[in-house]
């Protein structure tokens, strides 16, 4: 390696540590990761920058924009747009725990349950993730069309009613309700569930099954008091993996709802795209983050699992 | 009630395989209206059964090419991601450093991002730039978001290696350049495999970064989007049709592959 000859990155001299695992080039760690880190600073750290410079600008697209410290966009932003940041946070919450609870059975299915068909479920998970997902949630489309037979049979089991009346269908409709957009949210991101909480399902040893078992307690209890305790760090990466995507996407909201299940994805996707306000877009897109961000440390702080980043 | 016994015993297995069921009600749904003939531009009422689309898969304008474009940027993506995310995947587990933390969390962020604000900030930066939106940019983008993921991949595979094999290897006296190729590297390759696998599929599947960063470029993901708007054509349905099984197809070769090669080894 000619790591003396060329001017070293920028770093300080290797205090004395326990046990470097390798003595032979000082340097290598940090040409191994430079070209990847360049990328992300570049790409990704940068304009985060840009977009932080962005939302304080004030002008037009024909006179150019400068950077003037105009906080008010971002007061003016939230004012205008809070029914729908309200909103994504409402949904990606109902897709979260949704998600949860369709996909902890499947995941224990898996992991303790599934023997040989193992390997054939879990394919089966993961196969539709190569089916373009616009053209999956196009088919959900089809499943919850006006006269098919999934809204009959809702129509005749009277459940449209009571979601009518708690506001989540409108008629006997379920199409361009948020019931469709919710639906939409679920299935897009439950292989985001189910696979952390089958890695940890997986982890368990299971003789602590028996050895609840032998303790008297029944199957309803060791889930409670030895499974579920010990899934945890799946159940906290499941959730965050479901929740912040969803808290952003605005495919569902926009194939499956209508104007009025309008996410805050949405919103920043038409500023930013068509009406070519990018100050605003800019504070929209950095309130959305920086709320998710603020969500994720304070859930991750009460749920105890810090090594988990 | 031995009726109710057997749903009581088997009710995790029951739920498990209706949370299956929920999964792959679209797949079956896009398989079978690959078979349609439809009667207008949108293809969401079942009229008759036809292998028009079957027949002629390329059958619609822009289509294939969008699709080849789709898979020329995911190739590329996938090797450009698993070759830097391979870099620093080997950095992090098998060196001390300073700013190791600083690294790590920079790998955590693009994952903890919801997409838009991504998309959006990455925009801002090529219109401040002056960047012409196309291959280029969606390329930059790709690479961008797939790092991260070879990165954990490769990670939890390099981080369960036994470092005594390397250390047997140099006891051998193989170089450092042989020790690498011969016993490290093929130890990694499956997390490798998987990371790259990862990249291509994100890659593939990606519109929302896409959608911001593509300027008048269309993707599959981007041909798709349009259609709901202006009618969908069949033969959507069987090139989703096709990469479903493929991707079935794909995975159980890799996995007959690998239980033979463990039984070899047995």
């Amino acid at each position: 390696m000619s790591t003396l000859t060329e001017a070293p990155p920028p770093l300080s001299p290797a205090a004395p540590e326990e046990k470097p695992p390798r003595r032979r080039g000082r340097f290598t760690p940090y040409w191994l990761l430079l070209p990847g880190m360049l990328w992300l600073v570049v790409f990704f750290a940068l304009p985060m920058v840009y977009q932080a410079s962005t939302s304080v600008q004030q002008g037009s697209l024909e006179q150019g924009y400068k950077v003037t410290w105009h906080f008010a966009t971002y007061w003016d932003a939230l004012n205008a747009y809070w029914p729908q940041f309200l909103r994504s946070v409402c949904y990606a919450a109902a897709a979260t725990v949704l998600c949860l609870l369709l996909g902890y059975p499947l995941a224990y299915l898996i992991a303790f349950r599934a023997g040989r068909w193992r390997n054939l479920i879990m394919i089966l998970v993961i196969a539709p993730f190569f089916t373009s997902f616009l053209i999956r949630t196009l088919a959900w489309k089809t499943i919850l069309a006006d006269n098919g037979p999934v809204v009959h049979a809702l129509n005749t089991l009277h459940v449209l009613d009571l979601t009518d009346w708690l506001g989540w269908t409108a008629g006997d409709r379920v199409l361009a309700t948020p019931l469709a957009v919710v639906c939409g949210l679920t299935y897009n991101f439950l292989p985001f569930m189910i696979l952390p909480l089958y890695t940890s399902l997986e982890r368990i040893d299971g003789r602590l099954h028996e050895a609840a078992g032998d303790l008297y307690a029944r199957p309803w209890t060791t889930f409670r008091k030895v499974t579920f305790p010990l899934s945890m760090p799946g159940v906290v990466s499941g959730t965050l993996l479901t929740f912040i995507p969803a808290a952003g996407d605005y495919v569902n909201a926009e194939l499956l709802g209508s104007t009025d299940t309008r996410m805050i994805g949405n919103v920043i996707q038409t500023q930013f795209l068509r009406v070519l306000d990018y100050p605003t877009a800019a504070a929209l897109s950095f309130i959305l983050m920086a709320a998710i961000l603020a969500m994720v440390t304070l859930y991750i702080r009460r749920s105890g699992t810090e090594d988990l980043v | 009630m031995p009726f109710l016994n057997w749903l009581k015993r088997h009710l995790v297995v029951i739920a498990g395989l209706l949370t299956l069921a929920y999964l792959l009600l679209p797949n079956v749904i896009v398989t079978v209206f690959s078979f349609n003939k439809p009667k207008g531009r949108f293809n969401y009422e079942w009229q008759r059964f036809s292998t028009d689309a079957w027949q002629d898969p390329c059958g619609v304008a822009d289509m294939c090419g969008s699709l080849s474009l789709s898979l020329r940027i995911a190739a590329c993506a996938t090797v450009g991601a698993t070759v830097l995310g391979t870099m620093i995947s080997f950095a992090l587990v098998r060196y001390r450093f300073r700013a190791r933390g600083a690294v790590n969390s920079m790998i955590f962020l693009p994952m903890a991002m919801p997409e838009v604000v991504m998309a959006a900030s990455l925009l801002t930066l090529f219109l401040n730039m002056g960047a012409r939106l196309g291959f280029w940019t969606i390329l930059i983008a790709h690479i961008m978001f797939c790092l991260s993921f070879v990165v954990t991949a490769v990670k939890a595979r390099v981080m369960s290696m036994d470092p005594r094999l390397e250390e047997a290897a140099r006891d051998l006296y193989a170089g450092p350049v042989q020790t690498f190729w011969r016993v490290t590297l093929p130890i990694a390759a499956p997390g490798i495999a998987a990371g790259a696998l990862l990249s291509f599929a994100l890659s593939f599947d990606d519109f929302i970064i896409t959608n911001f960063n593509a300027g008048s470029t269309v993707t599959f993901p981007m041909f798709v989007w349009g259609s709901a708007q202006r009618g969908t054509p069949v033969q959507i349905n069987v090139i989703g049709t096709a990469m479903f099984l493929l991707a079935v197809l794909f995975v159980l070769f890799a996995m007959v592959l690998g239980n033979r090669r463990n039984k070899q080894k047995a």
